[in-house]
């Protein structure tokens, strides 16, 4: 009987909220405090109409066009500047955390059993499926309401009531969208990886499909629910439109969704799931082998982001000079030094920043050793013919290679994306050379987190305050004049600042010496201690 | 010949004892069947065996080797089976039985194509959608696979179906009929009855009794159901005779084996109508260590309390 469908949906409403009021809380509070940072920020940096005019410079860019939508660009007021800058990006954020949310409650739930228990109880059939949707209804509204009334009581001119509500409004539809493709591919696919991965996938391809439609052809733009972010021109035109859109079409989703669930069975998905590997390559036969297997997807989806992180610092090198002017907080983090062209004396920054974000792959992938041994599965590798330094030194050079892969990735973006923006282009060996100088305090790194887990393994997550404290000291030591030896408390303030500085070779030699001993010492520990 | 001994195994974990100086020994073509209850130490001992827990005190030594020192070496002629066996979620049952049997050493296909047949596994899946019995069944299939001298099971079927209990029966036997050696750890004593040749009770960190299995029912009592012409008086009093009821069949007690002629003798006088027997179950000898208020519990070394 259709009416006992949705029996008890309240209840499960109650322990979806209570399972998840951290995350929920988090992300509302997160998306909001970004949100409305940033208007305030801008209200600062762009004080005059000049700067305005520097901006939009920069801005008038197919680069930016592609990344960031369309913009206003002929009225670029601070409101129209922030729904060009952001909006698009903190929509596909939303996206993420409505298919993150979503997929935890359905396919992830279905897989650990725990749907099975809930469908035992007298609940109706599509009542979890209905409660979550519910809740991600609720989230996105909340959201919407936040945002928009947040964005108007700052009290910044041009960000009127109706552009602000529309802002939060096109906010919280691009998350249901999202939370409709979601629930639809959870009933596709049949296991959670697949649901969480295609959704991503849609989400990615969405926003492709905009980027070359917004610099090629208009019309593609309407193909993607992420095109019509930008159509609703926050703080323009106002277009209500796309915002309605979405709702229709996540309405028809969630039908989609509740018909297919219906009909299907417990565990089953529509999609065929096609039959793994009966017998594993030889590539997968070696601890090293298994180490870059199971790291595989994890070191894509890193290299492809710092790619595409570097072209998007370097598709900002372009106009430097203007959105530097009269920005007292940039030049005071600036390294003065005449006789360099802005560029170089901004590179060094920048360098520090991309080699930080560099070193969070490898440190991960270093830290899967003791990831495994916590999930007792270093037993099975121990357990047989392969000697603790063998897996460890495995370890070690997936994630010293991984370092140097993501250490150039980032670079060779940052320089194809800034030649075709900077007049005259740029000299590669200048920025690779300054991209790799940062490579030896990486590897220190890395083996201080090899020390950790060879001595002091309960505390492996230290080596991410490290990161943190490095990248605080570093990136921000100009700003707050701190004397030298706080940032030599880093093996990243030994690094020359090419090109601003000479290159000097002793120190990187120093360093990589120290990450010998480090290494060296990281495997005697774990050879000698017992395993979890 | 000796494959394994343990003695006087001491392991610490900060002020905690774990085991508390255990003694073991396997000789060669010998099933040893390792049991107690969750918590006594057996999952410690056999971790210290294979060189992933470094002993506090004491030798451990397999194929006469140190099993911290030369672990590889050792970890080439071993076959080890978990009792919960974690697995990386996005390989499939297949390619992780390759990987075990390749980082072992040797490789040997037909086997492998065999014991799939036999735990009837469906290789091609994805090892996160296998059931707890099915990721046992690919350790058991990586370990029956390889070709090894010495096999430690901890607990390997408690997740198994009992048609794949049989299976992993056969194949315990099997090995055993090549003059291979297994350490069995397990909470299912007819399991242990049915394949061990001795048995080692572990109960916190001590071993508190070794032997074969006729000597350690030695060491317990016999259930007798008796039925006669007369009422049996003063049974009470006699040596050796406990927790004697009243039942529909009969009179139901347990004597000390070694009383049993004694006991017989006095009945005898009251004319037996029935007399049933029952030998003591490894259960009986098990629970009997582990009742705790147990005043009877005489032989091997008690742990610390």
């Amino acid at each position: 009987m259709a009416s006992n469908s949705f029996v008890k949906a309240g209840v499960l409403i109650r322990l979806i909220i209570r399972q998840d009021r951290m995350r929920i809380s988090l992300w509302l509070i997160g998306l909001t405090f970004f949100t409305l940072v940033v208007p305030v920020a801008f209200s600062n940096l762009y004080g005059t109409e000049q700067d305005i005019a520097g901006i939009v410079e920069t801005m008038r860019n197919p680069a930016m066009t592609a990344m960031v939508g369309p913009g206003n660009l002929e009225n670029y007021t601070l409101g129209a500047m922030t729904a060009h800058q952001m909006l698009l990006m903190t929509a596909a954020v939303v996206g993420l955390m409505s298919i993150l949310i979503v997929a935890r409650h359905t396919r992830v739930e279905e897989e650990d059993g725990r749907i099975e228990i809930i469908r035992s109880l007298p609940t109706g059939r599509l009542s979890y499926l209905n409660a979550t949707l519910l809740v991600l209804v609720g989230l996105n509204v909340v959201l919407a309401l936040v945002v928009g009334f947040g964005l108007f009581a700052l009290g910044i001119e041009n960000m009127e009531i109706v552009g602000s509500l529309l802002y939060g409004a096109v906010l919280g539809a691009t998350g249901l969208v999202f939370a409709g493709v979601t629930a639809v591919i959870a009933q596709l696919s049949d296991s959670s990886r697949g649901t969480t991965g295609l959704s991503i996938a849609v989400l990615l391809i969405a926003y492709l499909v905009r980027a070359i439609g917004d610099v090629s052809n208009q019309a593609l733009s309407w193909f993607s629910p992420l095109g019509w972010v930008t159509k609703a021109e926050v703080y323009g035109a106002n277009n209500w439109f796309p915002v309605i859109l979405m709702l229709v079409i996540t309405t028809i989703l969630f039908i989609v969704a509740f018909y297919l669930h219906a009909i299907r069975d417990l565990d089953s998905g529509f999609l065929p799931s096609k039959p793994g590997k009966k017998y594993a390559s030889q590539f997968l036969l070696s601890p090293i082998g298994l180490v870059l297997r199971l790291q595989r997807t994890g070191i894509i989806a890193w290299a492809i982001g710092m790619f595409v992180l570097g072209i998007s610092y370097g598709s900002v090198l372009g106009d430097l000079e203007a959105f530097f002017a009269g920005n007292d907080m940039m030049e005071q983090i600036l390294i003065q030094v005449e006789g360099y062209t802005l560029i170089e004396q901004f590179l060094p920054m920048l360098m520090i920043v991309m080699a930080l974000l560099a070193t969070v792959p490898p440190i991960m992938a270093m830290n899967k050793l003791f990831g495994e041994e916590k999930k007792e599965r270093i037993v099975h590798v121990i357990g047989r013919a392969v000697s603790r330094s063998q897996l460890m030194i495995s370890y070690l050079i997936v994630a010293i290679v991984n370092g140097f892969v993501m250490l150039s990735l980032t670079a060779i973006g940052l320089w194809a994306a800034g030649t075709f923006v900077v007049e005259g282009g740029l000299d590669f060996s200048t920025i690779y050379l300054a991209a790799l100088a940062y490579y030896p305090a990486m590897v220190v790194m890395i083996s201080i987190a090899a020390f950790l887990i060879g001595f002091l393994p309960k505390l492996l997550s230290m080596i991410w305050l490290y990161v943190f404290y490095s990248f605080m000291v570093l990136y921000l030591g100009g700003l707050f004049q701190f004397s030298d030896w706080v940032g030599q408390l880093s093996p990243f303030g030994f690094i020359p600042q090419y090109p601003v500085e000479d290159m000097k070779y002793f120190p990187l030699l120093l360093l990589i010496l120290i990450a010998i001993v480090f290494m060296i010492a990281g495997v005697f520990g774990y050879r000698n201690r017992d395993i979890l | 010949m000796t494959i394994l001994e343990v003695s006087n195994l001491t392991k610490r974990f900060g002020k905690f004892t774990a085991l508390d100086g255990v003694n073991l020994e396997l000789h060669k073509g010998e099933i040893l069947g390792f049991i107690g209850p969750n918590g006594a130490g057996k999952s410690t001992t056999i971790r210290v065996l294979l060189g992933i827990l470094k002993a506090t005190k004491g030798d451990v030594t397999i194929f006469g080797k140190n099993a911290w020192s030369d672990a590889v070496e050792i970890h080439k002629r071993i076959a080890y089976v978990p009792g919960d066996v974690n697995l990386w979620p996005n390989l499939t049952g297949g390619e992780v039985i390759d990987l075990f049997i390749k980082l072992r050493g040797s490789s040997n296909k037909s086997n492998r194509e065999e014991f799939i047949k036999k735990f009837d596994l469906d290789p091609t899946k994805k090892c996160r959608t296998y059931s707890k019995g099915n990721r046992q069944k690919i350790a058991l299939i990586a370990a029956f696979s390889s070709d090894a001298d010495l096999y430690i099971l901890d607990e390997p079927t408690s997740g198994l179906d009992p048609l794949m209990e049989k299976v992993f029966q056969e194949c315990v036997m099997k090995v055993k009929q090549q003059g291979k050696s297994v350490l069995l750890s397990s909470h299912i004593l007819s399991e242990v009855e049915k394949l061990c040749d001795r048995v080692s009770i572990i109960r916190q960190g001590s071993i508190i009794e070794t032997g074969s299995l006729s000597e350690l029912r030695h060491l317990t009592r016999t259930h007798l159901v008796v039925e006669t012409k007369q009422p049996i008086t003063s049974l009470q009093e006699l040596k050796g005779v406990y927790d004697v009821e009243d039942s529909e069949q009969g009179l139901t007690f347990q004597i000390d084996t070694d009383e049993i002629d004694n006991v017989i003798r006095h009945i005898n006088q009251f004319g037996i109508v029935k007399l049933e027997s029952a030998p003591p179950t490894l259960e009986d000898l098990f629970m009997r260590h582990y009742d705790g208020s147990d005043e009877h519990a005489h032989t091997g070394v008690r742990g610390e309390h």
